[in-house]
Formats: C-alpha cells, sequence, structure tokens
C-alpha cells in the first residue's frame, strides 16, 4: 500500500494510474462499441443483450451483481483519472506563470495539443450518454423512454437529429483522446520494447475501430438502416 | 545580411521586462548567431546603452550554456543545433527574429535572456552520480558493457542540461532531463546499486523544483539540440514505478 501511496505523491505515479485507469477505460469503450453492434441484427436480439448484461454471471452472482460492479469499477477508474489530470494540469499550468509571445508547437499533433479539453468534452459527454440512453430524463418526449425497450429507446433518441450530430461529435472528441492517449499508455508504462511504430499502430486501431464502430449506429438510424 | 531582432530586455530577476527592437545590419551569413549578437552588442556599447544579456561559453554545442527561444523555437529552428551552432545561413535577409528567455517558474530570468537554471543542478545533485571509492583509476576494460548498453547510455549521457527539453515543453516538464540523467547511469552497471533510490530521489528532486509533468507531446524532443529520445522517458517512468517497490538502499541494507 505504501508504494500506492509513494507513487501517487509523484507525478509520474499520477501518470501511471492515469495510464492503468486508461487501459480499464478503453477496454470498456472497445467492448461497449462492440456490444452497440448487436443492434444491426434487429430488436430481439438486441434487447436480448441489454437483459444479459443485467443476467451476466448468474446463477454464481445474483441478478444485476455483474453490471453494477462493472459500473462501481468504472465510475472508479474515471474519477482516479479525473482527480490525476486535473491535479497534474495544475501543476503544469503553474509551472509556466510567464506566457511565450511566440511559440510553435513542432512535434505536439492535435489530437495530443487537444488532451485536456477534449478530455472535458468527453466528461461532459458521458454524462449526457448516461442520462440519455440509462436514465432517460433528457432527449425523450415525455413517456417515450422505455427502460425494457432498448432498441426503440436508440431509434427514437437518434431519430433527433441535433442529439446524433451531438453525438457524432463526441465520439470525434473520443477519437483523438484515443489516439493519443492509447499510445500515451504504453509510454507512461514505460513498455516502449516494440518501438514507436507500433504502439502507434494501435492507438489508430482503437481510435478508428471505435468512432466508426459508434458513429454508424445514429447516422443508420437518421438514415433509416435501423427503425 | 541584414536582420531585425525583437529581444526581450529585462533588467533583473525582480524588475519587469518588454521586447526592444533592434537592427542587425551587414552581418554575414557565415557567422554564427552568438557572434551576430556580438556584432550588435558592439553597437549597443559605442552608444553608451546595456548590451543584450546572453549565457554562452564553448561556442562549439557541447557546453549547454547558451540558448534561448528564436520565433518560437527553443535554439532556433535548426534541429539538433544549439543556438551558438546555428548560422546565419539559416535564416532569409530582412527576417525578423524574435529572442525570448526560456520560460518556467523554475527558470526564474536573471537578466535579458539569461536565466537561473539551477534547478537542473539541484535535480542532479539528488542523485545524478554513483557512490564509489576513488583512488587510482581502474583498467579500462576490467568491467566489461555489452556495446549496445554503452551506446543506449551515451545517447543518454548526450545531455549538455541546456534546459531547451523544459522550455520547449508546453507542461514546461523537465522530464527529458531527468530520463537522460538518470538513463545514463541506470544502463551502466556502475549505476546499478543505486538505480532505484537515483530514480525515486531524481523525480522528487525533479517534482519539488515545480516542473510541469509530461503529457507525451514530444515538443522536448525535437528542441534537444542532442536529438535525445524520449524512449529514455518511457525507461524513466519504468524505473520510478519499479523503484516504489523496492526497499530504500540504505533500509535494505539494515535489513528492514
Amino acid at each position: 500500500m505504501s508504494a500506492v501511496a509513494a507513487l501517487w505523491s509523484t507525478s509520474i505515479g499520477k501518470k501511471a494510474v492515469m495510464a492503468v485507469t486508461g487501459i480499464a477505460l478503453v477496454g470498456f469503450v472497445i467492448l461497449h462499441m462492440a456490444g452497440n453492434l448487436k443492434i444491426y441484427l434487429g430488436p430481439e436480439h438486441f434487447d436480448a443483450y441489454a437483459r444479459g448484461l443485467r443476467a451476466l454471471g448468474e446463477p454464481i452472482l445474483v441478478h444485476g451483481q455483474a453490471l453494477w460492479s462493472m459500473r462501481l469499477i468504472l465510475l472508479a477508474a474515471v474519477v482516479l483519472h479525473v482527480v490525476a489530470a486535473v491535479q497534474l494540469t495544475q501543476a503544469s499550468w503553474a509551472a509556466r506563470p510567464v506566457a511565450y509571445t511566440e511559440k510553435e508547437a513542432v512535434a505536439a499533433d492535435y489530437a495530443a495539443r487537444t488532451m485536456r479539453w477534449g478530455g472535458v468534452i468527453v466528461l461532459l459527454f458521458i454524462v449526457y450518454h448516461l442520462l440519455h440512453f440509462t436514465v432517460g430524463v433528457v432527449g425523450y418526449a415525455p413517456g417515450q423512454f422505455q427502460e425494457a425497450s432498448v432498441y426503440r429507446n436508440v431509434v427514437n433518441g437518434f431519430r433527433v437529429w441535433y442529439v446524433s450530430a451531438f453525438y457524432v461529435v463526441a465520439q470525434a472528441a473520443l477519437g483523438l483522446h484515443l489516439y493519443h492517449g492509447v499510445w500515451s499508455m504504453f509510454q507512461t508504462l514505460g513498455m516502449n520494447a516494440r518501438g514507436n511504430g507500433f504502439y502507434r499502430g494501435l492507438a489508430v486501431v482503437a481510435a478508428v475501430l471505435v468512432v466508426v464502430g459508434n458513429v454508424s449506429i445514429p447516422l443508420a438510424v437518421l438514415g433509416g438502416l435501423v427503425n | 545580411m541584414n536582420l531585425i531582432l525583437k529581444v526581450w530586455r529585462q533588467k533583473g530577476a525582480g524588475s519587469p521586462g518588454r521586447f526592444v527592437s533592434y537592427q542587425a545590419t551587414n552581418v554575414s551569413p557565415d557567422m554564427s548567431f552568438l557572434e551576430m549578437l556580438d556584432v550588435v552588442n558592439e553597437g549597443l556599447i559605442a552608444r553608451g546603452e546595456a548590451p543584450i544579456a546572453f549565457e554562452h561559453d564553448c561556442r562549439e554545442g557541447i557546453c549547454g550554456s547558451c540558448g534561448f527561444v528564436i520565433n518560437g523555437v527553443p535554439h532556433g529552428p535548426r534541429r539538433g543545433t544549439t543556438v551558438c551552432q546555428l548560422h546565419l545561413r539559416t535564416f532569409e535577409d530582412g527576417d525578423v527574429l524574435t529572442l525570448e528567455p526560456w520560460r518556467a517558474r523554475a527558470f526564474p530570468v536573471l537578466k535579458d535572456l539569461v536565466v537561473d537554471r539551477a534547478a537542473l543542478d539541484r535535480i542532479i545533485q539528488a542523485g545524478g552520480f554513483i557512490s564509489a571509492p576513488t583512488g587510482s583509476a581502474p583498467d579500462a576494460n576490467a568491467l566489461l558493457i555489452p556495446k549496445d548498453d554503452a551506446e543506449r547510455a551515451f545517447d543518454a549521457a548526450a545531455c549538455i542540461g541546456c534546459g531547451a527539453c523544459v522550455a520547449a515543453c508546453p507542461n514546461a516538464s523537465a522530464m527529458l532531463f531527468t530520463a537522460a540523467k538518470v538513463s545514463h547511469l541506470g544502463l551502466l552497471p556502475q549505476g546499478q546499486p543505486e538505480r532505484w533510490d537515483r530514480a525515486r530521489d531524481m523525480v522528487r528532486a525533479m517534482d519539488r523544483e515545480l516542473f510541469g509533468s509530461c503529457t507525451n507531446m514530444r515538443e522536448c524532443e525535437a528542441a534537444c539540440p542532442k536529438e535525445i529520445s524520449i524512449a529514455f522517458i518511457a525507461r524513466l517512468n519504468r524505473d520510478l514505478v519499479k523503484a516504489s517497490f523496492q526497499p530504500r538502499r540504505a533500509a535494505a541494507a539494515a535489513g528492514v
């Protein structure tokens, strides 16, 4: 325990916490995207998938136990990720009290330079996304959201074009965050044995898979492919 | 050729600073950037004005004394080059160049383009050494070191401590400097006994000096006149995490 406390008290240790929680969050985002694609199999399959998530682990676990355990783990990962990011960002902003009059970015790409505010956009999106598809309190006409009819909820939700547009923009922000974040995870944990190109490649694959898979759904709803 | 310089002038550590424009007229493209500043300074002294203060020593790119930001890039636009090795042929006749000191809380401006980089010395003092009995020099090949290790250690040891990595970093982080110093000893057998204490102590010293933290933007690597790779930062990250699970050397010796 003292080793973890010692780690957390250093800047590098906090980054290691961000990398480890990042692995959990990236893993979730990829599985979530893969599960979402079941919408193309039709309402029965998709609603059965949603019910199946609650029944996961039965009969060893009780109904909903696996789902709620995952939710708590993810919540803890998000909290640690954000707290570390805020503390490191504050330290970094304080480290240059007088800004350059002229400063050129020579190597840092757009994704690297937008990690912080891009992360804020992703966080706000997560809050909206939960209120929208999980709780059903935003984006629906009164009585339109039915907890058991997940397929109908997705179709009704994405038929509002500006909600779909917001989802597409948020996915673009998530894609940029993943592009820099996935590569950074390996750099931060010191796992650079295979050379830079390999980890860059992994980051591109993760970002493209997640964005393309997720963005296809609102577009398919608006295009009438999923109805 | 002629250049227009917008130079940060600041009388002392506590005084406010501002940009002042100067003309560098009839300078040779074969001059180094510092020689051009010498010529400008001679003109200033002749007019009774205070010359532009800048740090310099060897003027052959190995001492780490010189360095300031030219048009937003530490050591100027040429990669792998200190400002003393940067020649005016890199620029076009009539260019307007903005010269600014390193900007970081850990590097207070002393005068004009000169900053206090003692923070880097304090990181070295925290662990950038090996403890060994001194005496007669050991035989050159008494300790066999694999060639690849020796090469990599030397790549890290090429760091001249100029501070360009801090200046270039959007977070004013000293990770590349600290990583280079931790790695060049950590890669060699002589550096092994203190390897974990060194990583811990130097990272703590770096944090104490109020540098920012690394976000893997790679600006340091691009600005480094010795082109030190951020692979050393990954190595430092790995060493620090491993070190956290190791007892301190003194504690281990006491059987704790």
